[in-house]
C-alpha cells in the first residue's frame, strides 16, 4: 500500500546521549543514512539533544531551513517527548509535528551487537521519518480542574498530606478504612531513633485533621469506584456502618461502659489481638474521630436481635446509637487524589521454625509495640503471655525480609526499629537482648549513633541467621523453661544456642492487603512485590503513570517515619501544583467518532476505561466526550467500521510506521 | 447512439451472482432496453472468440463473478480488462476472494490429494489420475489449465474499477450501480457500490443491543429459538454485522438470521475477518483471561465465521505452510 504525501522538509536529529547511544549505534552512519531518506531536508547528530544547545540547534534550524517536520532519534518518548515538542513549538511548528525514534531503550540499551543495532536504529528512524510525514498540526484543548484533593489512607502518611493541603486552603477529603486514622504509627510507643512519643506527636495531627475547616474526614470508609480522568476525577465513596451517628455522639463513651457485656471479651484488632474489647469500642483511646464503633460480628443487637440495649438507653437523649444504619455511599469530584494505603506486616506463621503460634513466648514486632505502648492491652507493661517479665528476650532481624522465599527486598526499618524495640525492652525490664541480625543498616540521620548508644547499653548482638527455635530445657516440674534460639554465629564461626524467655520477630513490611484493587481502581502500576510504582524512581517519585494520582508513604515502598512524612508534603506539593493551575491542556492524541462512518453498534461504549463514549440518542451514533478521553485508543481498535479514529495514531500513521520499518530492515 | 455494451463473466464461483442477475426479474428488462448483453457465457452462446474480436475497451463495463484460482480464469480476467472500459468485480468472491478463498487454508496439494487420490470426495478413481497441465491421449496432446496455488480476488489479478459486494450481490444496489454506470453517475474508481455504515445503522434490532460487555456464551442457530426481535449478539449468536456493510435491506436479519457479512468491509477497515473479530471479542462479559478464552473457544471454527468471504483479500492472504516441524506445537 503505497501512500502519496505531499513534500515536506524534515529534519532529522540523531542524539549520542553521551555515550549512551553512541557507545552502540554508530551515530555518523545512521545520520548518513537519515540524510538519504525521502523529504529529509538535513540530518544532523548531536551529543546531547536534551540540552539546552541541542534543543537551540533544533530551533534555529526550524527558522534557517524552514523543517516542517522534525524527528529526533532519542531516547524513549516518555523522557523527552515533551522537551522537543517544547522546542519544536518555541520556534513557531506546531509541536504535533515533532516524532521521537527511540534509539536508546529500545536499540542501545538491549544489545551489545554494534551491526544490529545500527540496523534496527535505521529502521526506526526510517518509521519515524515516514510516518512524521503524514502528522497533522494539532490543538490542545484545556479542562477546568476542580480543586480538591482526596487523601486515600489515613496513617500518617495520609495525615500529612491532608493538613498540608488543608493548611493550603483547599478542600480534602481524607478515606480511611479503619474506624479511626493514625495507621501504624498510632500503634507504636516510641520512635527511632529520637525516641520521641509516638503518641505525642501523633495524635495532634490527629486531632488537627478532626477539628480542620477544610478537611472532610471520612473513617471506616473506602473507595468503590473511580473515573474521570486528571483535574476531575469522579470517586465513589463506600461508608461503612459504624452504627453510632458522628454527629450526635460526643465521645462520652457512656454506651461502652454500659455495654451487657461487663467487661471486653473480643480481641481488638488494633492491639494485634493482645488486648479484649467490647462489641462497641473506641480501638484506642485518642481515636479519630472520637466515636466508639459497633461491632456487628459481636454485638448481640445486631447478631440475633435479642439485646437490652443498655448501649440505647445510655445514650439517652443524644440518640446517637443507630441500628438502622446501613452501608451507603457518597460520590466526590476531585481534581487530584494521593494514595496513601501504608503497608501490612508480614505475618511469620508459615515460617514454622520460628514457632510464631506455636510456642506462646514468639511474638511479631507490632506485637510488642503494643506491649511497649502505655495505651496498649498491658498499659506499657511488657509481660509475656503467662504475665511474668521476660528475663532474656532476642530480636531476630529479617523476618520475611532479603529473603528469597519470601520478599527478596529489605524492609528498611526493620534494623532501626528493633534497636528501638532493644532499648525499650531493656529499659522496661532490665532484660538481657539478644539482636539477632544478617546485617545492620543504619543509613538515616542519627541512626548510626542511635546503634552505637544501644550497644552501649549492653543489647547483645549475633550476626547470623536463625536456624531453629526449641522449647528450653525442662524445669522441676518437667515443663519446658522458655525457648532456645539455635544460631549460626558467623562472627565466631559456631553454632551457638542461647536461651530467650521472648522471641520477638523483625518481620518484613509488605503491600497492605487489598493493594492489588486499589492499584488497578486507581490505574497505577506496581513493581513485582507489588507496592504502587513511581513515575520515574529518580525524577518523579511521587507521581504515577496516571496524572493526577500520587503516591505518598509505604504503599510505595518501605519506609521510615521520617520518609513517608517528606513524601506526603512532596505529593500535597504536586496536588497543589497540579489543582492550583485551574486548567490544565490535554494531550491532543485524542479518539474522535467520524458520525457518517458509525453504524452506532455500540461496541465501543462498554470499552471506554474513562467512560468518555455515549451513544447519540438521536442521530444512533457514538460519540466522544474529548475532555475525557485519554488516547488509549481501545475504541479505535476494537471500531469495526474504522469510525473510531485517533490523533497521532491514525491508521495510516500507523501503517507508514510499519512500512517504515519493514522497508529497511 | 448506440447502447453500452456490457459482459457478465463468472470465474471461481457458485452461480449465485448469476441467479442475482436473473433475479432482477422485470428490472433487467429496463437494463436490457439501455445496454447490450455483448458477453453472458452463463445465459447466452458466447464464445471466448467473440470477446478477443472486440476492440478493447469495446465493453463499457464488464462484470465479474468469483474468485480467480486457475490459469484460465486468470486469462479471462486479464482478456475482460482490456476489452472493458470498467471492470466491476461482482459479488464476494471476486470483492474479496470469498467461499472459495477459504481454500487458502490448505494447500493446493493437499486439496488435489482429497478430491483425486484420499477419495473421500471424488468419485471412483481406479486410476489414481490426478490433473496435469499436459495431458496425452491416444487422440493427442491436451493442454489443460491449472489450479493455482493460492485463491485470489479479482483485484489482485488484475485492477478492478468497482465492487458490487455480496453472495450475491442484492439487486438493489445492481440496479443502482448498472443506472450509474449508463447515467455516468459513477463515485472515484475503486469505490465499493454500497453504503460505507455497518449494518447497525438501520438494524431493526439496535435497540435491544445492551451497552455493556454482555457475552458470557456464544450459541449456534440451530441451538436456540432464536427470538424474531432481539439483537442476535445479545442472544449469542454470532452476528457480524457490526464490521459488515449495509446494502442488503437487512436480508438475514429479517429473516431471523444472523448477518455473515457477505458485503464486506467498511472502507476503513483494512481487514474484515480482524475488524470483526475485535468488534465480537469487544463484547465478552469477562475480565478473567481464562474464562475469556473459554467463551471465546465456544466460536466454532473461527478462520470460517470470521473470515467466510475474504480470507484472500485480508492481510494473510492465506494460511503459511506448515512449518519444518510439520506444524506441530512447540
Amino acid at each position: 500500500m503505497i501512500r502519496q504525501h505531499p513534500q515536506v522538509r524534515i529534519g532529522v536529529y540523531v542524539c549520542h546521549c553521551g555515550t549512551n547511544i553512541a557507545g552502540t549505534v554508530d551515530v555518523m552512519e545512521l545520520t548518513a543514512f537519515a540524510a538519504t531518506l525521502p523529504n529529509v531536508a538535513l540530518a544532523r547528530e548531536y551529543r546531547y539533544m536534551c540540552s539546552d544547545p541541542g534543543q537551540e540547534l533544533l530551533k534555529r534550524d526550524i527558522r534557517e531551513h524552514h523543517l516542517e517536520r522534525i524527528v529526533v532519534a532519542a531516547c524513549s518518548p516518555n523522557l523527552h517527548e515533551k522537551t522537543f515538542r517544547k522546542a519544536a513549538e518555541d520556534a513557531g511548528l506546531n509541536p504535533f509535528l515533532v516524532q521521537m525514534a527511540n534509539i536508546r531503550e529500545h536499540v542501545a540499551w538491549v544489545t551489545a551487537d554494534r551491526e544490529l543495532a545500527l540496523a534496527k536504529a535505521k529502521a526506526q528512524v526510517a518509521a519515524a521519518v515516514r510516518r512524521v510525514v503524514g502528522h497533522e498540526p494539532l490543538e490542545r484543548k484545556f479542562v477546568s480542574i476542580t480543586p480538591r484533593v482526596m487523601v486515600v489512607g489515613g496513617g500518617i502518611a495520609g495525615i500529612q498530606a491532608a493538613l498540608t493541603l488543608g493548611d493550603s486552603g483547599k478542600e480534602v477529603i481524607l478515606v480511611e478504612r479503619e474506624p479511626t486514622i493514625g495507621g501504624h504509627m498510632a500503634m507504636f510507643d516510641k520512635t527511632f531513633p529520637t525516641l520521641d512519643c509516638a503518641a505525642c506527636i501523633l495524635t495532634p495531627k490527629m486531632t488537627a485533621v478532626k477539628d480542620h475547616p477544610k478537611i472532610r474526614l471520612l473513617s471506616l470508609s473506602e473507595v468503590a469506584e473511580v473515573s474521570g480522568s486528571v483535574g476531575n476525577y469522579h470517586v465513589k465513596v463506600r461508608r461503612k456502618a459504624r452504627y453510632i451517628s458522628e454527629e450526635r455522639c460526643v465521645g462520652c463513651m457512656k454506651c461502652i461502659e454500659e455495654c451487657v457485656f461487663r467487661s471486653p471479651k473480643f480481641p481488638n484488632a488494633f492491639d494485634q489481638g493482645l488486648g479484649l474489647r467490647k462489641p462497641v469500642y473506641m480501638p484506642f483511646p485518642q481515636a479519630v474521630p472520637p466515636v466508639p464503633v459497633i461491632d456487628a460480628e459481636t454485638c448481640l443487637w445486631l447478631k440475633s436481635g435479642k439485646c437490652k440495649q443498655t448501649c440505647v438507653t445510655a445514650c439517652g437523649e443524644r440518640n446517637a446509637i443507630d441500628f438502622q444504619q446501613q452501608d451507603w455511599y457518597e460520590e466526590f469530584d476531585v481534581g487530584a487524589i494521593i494514595v496513601a494505603t501504608g503497608f501490612r506486616a508480614f505475618d511469620p506463621t508459615p515460617m514454622r521454625f520460628y514457632g510464631y503460634g506455636q510456642f506462646p513466648q514468639v511474638y511479631s514486632a507490632l506485637e510488642v509495640e503494643r506491649l511497649l505502648n502505655a495505651a496498649g492491652p498491658t498499659q506499657g507493661k511488657v509481660v509475656l503471655r503467662d504475665g511474668s517479665v521476660p528475663k532474656r528476650v532476642g530480636i531476630v532481624h529479617c523476618i520475611g525480609s532479603r529473603d528469597h522465599n519470601y520478599h527478596p527486598y529489605c524492609s528498611r526499618v526493620c534494623c532501626m526499629y528493633s534497636l528501638k524495640l532493644a532499648h525499650l525492652i531493656k529499659e522496661k525490664t532490665g532484660a538481657e537482648v539478644t539482636n539477632f541480625y544478617i546485617d545492620i543498616r543504619a543509613p538515616g540521620k542519627a541512626f548510626e549513633e542511635f546503634f552505637e548508644r544501644v550497644q552501649q547499653e549492653g543489647v547483645r548482638f549475633i550476626r547470623g541467621k536463625v536456624g531453629d527455635v526449641r522449647p528450653g530445657p525442662p524445669d522441676e516440674n518437667g515443663q519446658p523453661q522458655g525457648l532456645v534460639v539455635q544460631v549460626d554465629d558467623t562472627l565466631r564461626g559456631r553454632v551457638t544456642k542461647v536461651p530467650v524467655d521472648m522471641l520477638v520477630l523483625a518481620v518484613a513490611l509488605e503491600p497492605a492487603e487489598g493493594a492489588d484493587a486499589v492499584r488497578r481502581m486507581f490505574n497505577m502500576s506496581c513493581s513485582t512485590e507489588g507496592f504502587f510504582l513511581e513515575k520515574h524512581p529518580k525524577l518523579a517519585p511521587v507521581n504515577t503513570v496516571n496524572d493526577g494520582v500520587f503516591l505518598a508513604g509505604a504503599c510505595q515502598g518501605p519506609k521510615d517515619i521520617p520518609d513517608t512524612v517528606a513524601q506526603a508534603d512532596a505529593a500535597a506539593a504536586q496536588a497543589l501544583a497540579l489543582i492550583d493551575c485551574a486548567r490544565i491542556p490535554l494531550e491532543p492524541n485524542t479518539a474522535w467518532v467520524e458520525a457518517e462512518l458509525c453504524s452506532g453498534c455500540k461496541t465501543c461504549i462498554p470499552l471506554c476505561p474513562y467512560s468518555a463514549i455515549s451513544r447519540d440518542p438521536e442521530k444512533g451514533v457514538a460519540v466522544i466526550d474529548e475532555s475525557l478521553c485519554k488516547g488509549c485508543g481501545t475504541c479505535v481498535a476494537a471500531c469495526p467500521s474504522g469510525a473510531a479514529q485517533q490523533h497521532l495514531f491514525t491508521d495510516a500513521q500507523i501503517y507508514d510506521e510499519i512500512e517504515g520499518i519493514l522497508s529497511y530492515v | 447512439m448506440a447502447k453500452p455494451k456490457v459482459g457478465f463473466y463468472w470465474c471461481a464461483s457458485c452461480g449465485g451472482c448469476e441467479e442475482a442477475v436473473v433475479d432482477l426479474a422485470e428490472a433487467v428488462l429496463d437494463v436490457v432496453q439501455v445496454v447490450d448483453i455483448a458477453f453472458w457465457p452463463c445465459a447466452t452462446d458466447f464464445k471466448r472468440s467473440d470477446v478477443e474480436a472486440m476492440a478493447d475497451g469495446e465493453m463499457a463495463a464488464c462484470f465479474v463473478n468469483g474468485a480467480i484460482r486457475s490459469s484460465e480464469q486468470q486469462e479471462m480476467a486479464d482478456l475482460c480488462r482490456r476489452k472493458s472500459q470498467l471492470l466491476v468485480a461482482f459479488g464476494s468472491c471476486s470483492h474479496t476472494g470469498g467461499v472459495p478463498g477459504m481454500a487458502n487454508m490448505y494447500t493446493r496439494q493437499a486439496i488435489l490429494e482429497a478430491v483425486y487420490t484420499d477419495g473421500e470426495f471424488s468419485t471412483v478413481n481406479a486410476e489414481k489420475a490426478f490433473p496435469s497441465a499436459h495431458v496425452s491421449r491416444p487422440e493427442g496432446q491436451l493442454e489443460l489449465p491449472t489450479l493455482d496455488e493460492s485463491v485470489k480476488a479479482l483485484d489482485q489479478v488484475v485492477v478492478v474499477d468497482y465492487y458490487l459486494p455480496g453472495c450475491p450481490p442484492p439487486v438493489k444496489l445492481i440496479v443502482e450501480a448498472v443506472t450509474a454506470i449508463v447515467e455516468g453517475k459513477l463515485p472515484p474508481r475503486g469505490s465499493v457500490l454500497a453504503p460505507d455504515v455497518a449494518q447497525c445503522r438501520d438494524c431493526p434490532r439496535i435497540d435491544s443491543k445492551p451497552e455493556e460487555a454482555f457475552i458470557k456464551q456464544f450459541v449456534r442457530p440451530h441451538q436456540i429459538h432464536i427470538d424474531p426481535e432481539k439483537c442476535f449478539l445479545a442472544q449469542g449468536l454470532l452476528c457480524l454485522g457490526p464490521a459488515t456493510r449495509s446494502g442488503c435491506d437487512h436480508a438475514c436479519i429479517k429473516g431471523n438470521m444472523p448477518c455473515t457479512g457477505c458485503l464486506g468491509p467498511l472502507s476503513r477497515a483494512t481487514d474484515y475477518g480482524a475488524a470483526a473479530m475485535s468488534a465480537i471479542a469487544s463484547l465478552v462479559g469477562s475480565n478473567d483471561a481464562r474464562q475469556i478464552g473459554a467463551i471465546m473457544d465456544q466460536i466454532a471454527d473461527p478462520a470460517g465465521t470470521f473470515y467466510r468471504y475474504s480470507l484472500p483479500a485480508s492481510q494473510l492472504f492465506r494460511r503459511l505452510e506448515p512449518a519444518a516441524n510439520g506444524g506441530q506445537q512447540r
